[in-house]
């Protein structure tokens, strides 16, 4: 029985976003050098397209491929969150391409076939397919991370990447080989009908928790994690600390949504991995001076407030979970922007000093970055706080007090390191390593995207309702 | 207008202004001071009117405004005030203008900057002292911390970075605990709103165990004893104050302050009055050994803005003790010496200012004689200490008198320890007024000192007036917190297990009940 039209029709997102990504590959050696940033327009439009085709498929939700692909309301919350990302990122590279004299074609090209590999993640409904959009967002980031090929510290970064990386996929194909021996199915929807042995299926589900655990950050796992974010070209850090996470984050959702009746062994576990994480992504943040590094910390801990929500587990703390995942996005996405375009050419200014005194001299910039900083330190008015305000109102309502109150501490920790950058920038005079002449001013792609993120963190943190009840929607195609 | 939107205007008509600033010039400095003048002043005469329209016989919230604001979790943007927040609100938009007019000399950069954080900093205070729902109450509180920092940070002075830092972790310490019990009351009520937890709580609808209470009471309590500062948690208080610039110290010392010992009548006392009763004796020894630290330690500073810092920590000491005397006269008492310490405190700070833009120092050392050329600043420092050490006919006296006597009547040693920081207070203010005013000109760039120019004595005169007024017009402000005071009181009562019987508990718990459905809907999914 072959496919039909509808199976295509509800993976039209990543069906067009593959179309884009393979032509932009293939045009890239047709065109001529001074034209091939044009790829960036196709590159864009493509993001667009799915995101557009995604609102599309909203309407008509239901299973595709056999029960391999999901297309509900769920897969609609992810699909907005990772072709929106795409599209930002993309928009924010040209001009950091340019500036490094990096090639255009790949990148754009990459950008779109790694988001197909999370589409697919988001829709699986099936833990092979799953696999799949893993490998194939995780090949792609995996070059996208090694883009500065003539930096030694970026191919550094990238080979740890691959090696840590191949590693948990490995987990996460091992986990699924022994879910399916001990259920005889990978359908998720089945899983906990047919348990032949409850052992395995606990052995084989902890181990795809690893797998996923790599891909979210979350701790122990996260030891690569700030090596590769900092020797990564910064609008891929911005990238790979967004789309991926989310992607990884939507597995880990529906796997907890719909197989696991909240085993007391999957709860523990997540407890502990929330706690661990949020302590030490804040801790190591701390004392940091390198603002890349710090940001690659605070992802780490950011990581553990959404862990809070899962380990919660109610259908509110996964709703909530998803609005922090979109509320990351956003001011973690602005963030890493404007730290590339601070850099200048080379990644050279990355350092707390390189930052003293930026208020006098580019008083919009640092205050764009000021917003940020505060929306990840989650301060009221800003999307962050909603952000851990839901996931703390869930936690409090599962009874999760004790998470609860080490997630607040958690808060205090991160406001000391956020504080400092806003600290340099605004009361400290500018140092030695400041040179007048390096000043750039903000490219308009670069400034669209500042834009977007920062009137995103804005509204999101003073009316966060019509995304919430998106989110509540998308939490209730687990029911 | 569909309903009352004062109270609207009065909170964010001073963002909008600073918004407007926005669009001078950065280098119109006399303009931005001046735009940032009016909008302060016409923020004053607005809060004006609600005095005029305040109904003093009215126990319950005036100007009540309430709309829905995020719908889920249910999420109001309820705004009122009664007798207690009514004061605290006009001595806001009161200092704010006396902050600006402060600064008109002092600050000469990023003047801009300034003025657009004071105003959002007006902002952020009036909107903790009107916010009836425990969200928006949170949102203003944390949001304001943000311009306090800017303007400890940017223009403070040698220590300023310690200082802002300091300031800022010391507060988020005590409110994050306090967001999770903020939090944990809507879990358990479903709900933001203030008047409508009070109410569950006060019919018997919400029976705390004593166990939960005391823990939200120290949640509660922590984030506003930082505030206060009680000691022993005040150590960021002297370095804020020292190293903030003058129109920082007079807000903090004015309206910050004046937060904590709010909170802990709006929130503290009539949630849960059971812990505040428990634990009253260990926060009045707290209090009264604040009261007798603050004042010793502030006898030995050399430093004249550390020295009216501590002080400071010595008379909020007197507040928080009589919030917890648990009766009309001590509260009023302190809510009367909120005001009185905000204007005496703010005007020794403006007076250290004028100090320190003529001579930019605050040791005390670096003075001495200076009543001989500036006869007229000498005069009014010396009101402003008189009023700060409780002279009777000077308002100061009338807030301790009321706080001493209602603190007798629960536990006369506890009134007999604090009467002795008075006594102290008497030694450090009029010891360092002989110290920078009396005797002979010691140093001699003093000799030529100017006196107080026109700003400054407008500045001073108008503070001098309300000091005398204060002192004299008392009933005036007391009579309308009356009401209020009584219905707090009376909020504290509870049908609780003991004085009503068995019928309280047996109450089904509503929020209970949907949380055993939750867990059973939950139980019930992997079969479908």
């Amino acid at each position: 029985m072959p496919p039909a039209a509808t199976d295509y029709y509800r993976l039209l997102p990543e069906i067009i976003a593959a179309v884009f990504g393979t032509t932009v590959m293939l045009l890239e050696p047709f065109l001529r050098r001074e034209h091939k940033a044009a790829l960036s327009w196709l590159g864009m439009l493509g993001a667009a397209a799915a995101l557009a085709a995604a609102v599309l498929v909203r309407s008509d939700a239901g299973p595709a491929f056999f029960h391999l692909i999901q297309a509900d309301a769920f897969t609609f919350f992810l699909r907005l969150l990772i072709y929106a990302t795409a599209l930002l990122v993309m928009l924010a590279a040209r001009a950091y391409l340019d500036r490094e004299n990096l090639p255009h074609g790949e990148f754009y090209a990459l950008v779109l076939l790694g988001s197909v590999g999370m589409g697919v993640m988001a829709a699986a409904a099936e833990l092979v397919t799953a696999f799949i959009g893993l490998e194939i967002s995780s090949l792609s980031t995996y070059i996208l991370a090694s883009y500065r090929r003539d930096a030694l510290r970026a191919n550094e970064s990238a080979l740890k990447y691959f090696l840590l990386g191949s590693f948990a996929t490995a987990f996460f194909l091992y986990g699924v080989a022994l879910v399916y021996g001990a259920t005889g199915t990978t359908r998720l929807e089945q899983v906990a009908e047919g348990v032949a042995s409850v052992l395995l299926l606990k052995l084989g589900l902890a181990l795809v928790f690893i797998g996923l655990a790599f891909k979210v950050a979350s701790a122990p796992f996260h030891v690569w994690t700030p090596d590769v974010y900092e020797g990564a070209p910064t609008p891929v850090t911005a990238l790979l600390s967004t789309a991926p996470k989310a992607a990884a984050f939507a597995v880990l959702l529906r796997i907890a949504g719909t197989v696991l009746p909240a085993t007391l062994l999957w709860f523990w576990v997540l407890w502990v991995s929330a706690a661990l994480t949020m302590f030490v992504g804040n801790l190591a943040a701390l004392v940091q001076s390198n603002v890349k590094r710090m940001l690659a910390y605070s992802s780490i801990a950011h990581a553990g407030y959404i862990l809070v929500a899962l380990a919660a587990g109610t259908e509110a703390a996964y709703a909530a979970a998803l609005y922090y995942l979109a509320a990351y996005a956003l001011m973690k996405l602005g963030a890493f922007t404007l730290v590339a375009h601070l850099a200048g050419r080379g990644e050279r200014r990355l350092t707390l000093e390189d930052y003293a005194g930026l208020a006098r001299r580019e008083p919009v910039v640092a205050a764009t970055l000021s917003l940020y900083l505060l929306s990840l330190l989650g301060l009221p008015l800003t999307a962050g706080f909603l952000g851990k305000f839901y996931v703390f109102v869930a936690g409090l309502r599962a009874e999760l007090l004790g998470l609860v109150v080490l997630a607040a501490v958690n808060t205090l920790l991160g406001a000391y390191y956020y504080l400092r950058v806003i600290l340099y920038m605004y009361f400290r005079e500018p140092g030695a390593t400041y040179e007048p002449a390096a000043r750039e001013p903000v490219p308009a792609g670069t400034g669209l995207v500042l834009a977007a993120t920062a009137a995103g963190t804005l509204l999101l943190g003073v009316f966060p309702g019509h995304l919430m009840r998106i989110a509540e929607l998308a939490a209730a195609s687990f029911r | 207008m569909p309903e009352n939107l004062l109270l609207t205007i009065i909170v964010f008509l001073p963002a909008a202004g600073a918004l407007g600033l926005l669009l001078l010039r950065a280098e119109d400095h006399l303009w931005i001071r001046r735009a940032a003048l009016t909008v302060a002043l016409a923020n004053f005469a607005l809060s004006l009117l609600l005095l005029a329209g305040f109904d003093r016989t009215w126990p319950g919230y005036q100007f009540e405004e309430m709309r829905p604001w995020i719908a889920s979790p249910p999420i109001h943007y309820h705004l009122g005030v009664d007798g207690i927040s009514l004061f605290l609100v006009l001595l806001t938009t009161f200092l704010v203008p006396v902050a600006v007019l402060a600064s008109w000399r002092g600050i000469t950069e990023r003047v801009r900057m300034f003025h657009i954080l004071l105003l959002v900093l007006e902002t952020g205070m009036v909107g903790v002292f009107v916010a009836l729902d425990l969200f928006l109450f949170f949102v203003f509180w944390e949001v304001m911390l943000v311009p306090m920092y800017f303007l400890i940070g940017i223009w403070g002075h040698e220590r300023r970075i310690y200082a802002a830092i300091k300031f800022v972790l010391f507060t988020m310490a005590g409110s994050v605990l306090m967001l999770v019990a903020i939090l944990w009351l809507y879990a358990a009520t479903g709900s933001f709103d203030l008047p409508r937890i009070q109410a569950l709580l006060a019919n018997g609808a919400l029976v705390l165990p004593p166990v939960t209470e005391l823990l939200l009471f120290s949640a509660f309590f922590l984030a506003f004893a930082i505030k206060v500062p009680l000691f022993p948690l005040h150590t960021w208080l002297p370095d804020a104050h020292v190293e903030a610039p003058t129109a920082g110290s007079v807000l903090l010392a004015g309206v910050l302050l004046k937060m904590g010992t709010y909170g802990l009548l709006r929130f503290c006392l009539p949630l849960f009055p059971e812990a505040s009763r428990l634990l009253a004796p260990g926060i009045a020894a707290l209090a009264i050994a604040g009261i007798l630290y603050g004042a010793l330690v502030a006898m030995v500073q050399p430093d004249l803005k550390k020295l009216i810092a501590y002080s400071s920590v010595s008379h909020l000491g007197f507040v928080v003790l009589g919030i917890f005397a648990f009766n009309a006269i001590g509260i009023e008492g302190a809510v009367y010496q909120m005001l009185n310490h905000g204007i005496s405190t703010g005007g020794l700070f403006l007076v250290a200012g004028m100090l320190y833009d003529r001579r930019h120092t605050h040791q005390i050392d670096a003075f001495g004689g200076l009543a001989t050329p500036m006869p007229m600043l000498a005069a009014f420092y010396l009101l402003l200490c008189l009023s700060s050490l409780g002279l009777p006919m000077l308002n100061g006296f009338v807030g301790e008198f009321l706080i001493l006597l209602g603190v007798f009547r629960v536990e006369k040693w506890w009134a007999a320890l604090a009467a002795c920081g008075i006594i102290l207070s008497a030694v450090y203010l009029l010891w360092s007024y002989q110290r920078v005013f009396f005797g002979a000109v010691t140093a001699e760039p003093n000799r030529h000192l100017p006196d107080v120019d026109r700003r400054e004595r407008i500045l001073l005169a108008t503070l001098a007036i309300l000091v005398l007024g204060m002192g004299i017009g008392s009933p005036m402000f007391i009579t309308r917190m009356e009401a209020a005071t009584t219905r707090m009181l009376r909020e504290m009562e509870r049908p609780s297990v003991h004085n009503v019987g068995p019928v309280a508990p047996e109450r089904p718990d509503p929020t209970q009940l949907l949380r055993e459905l939750e867990r059973l809907r939950k139980d019930l999914q992997p079969v479908e």
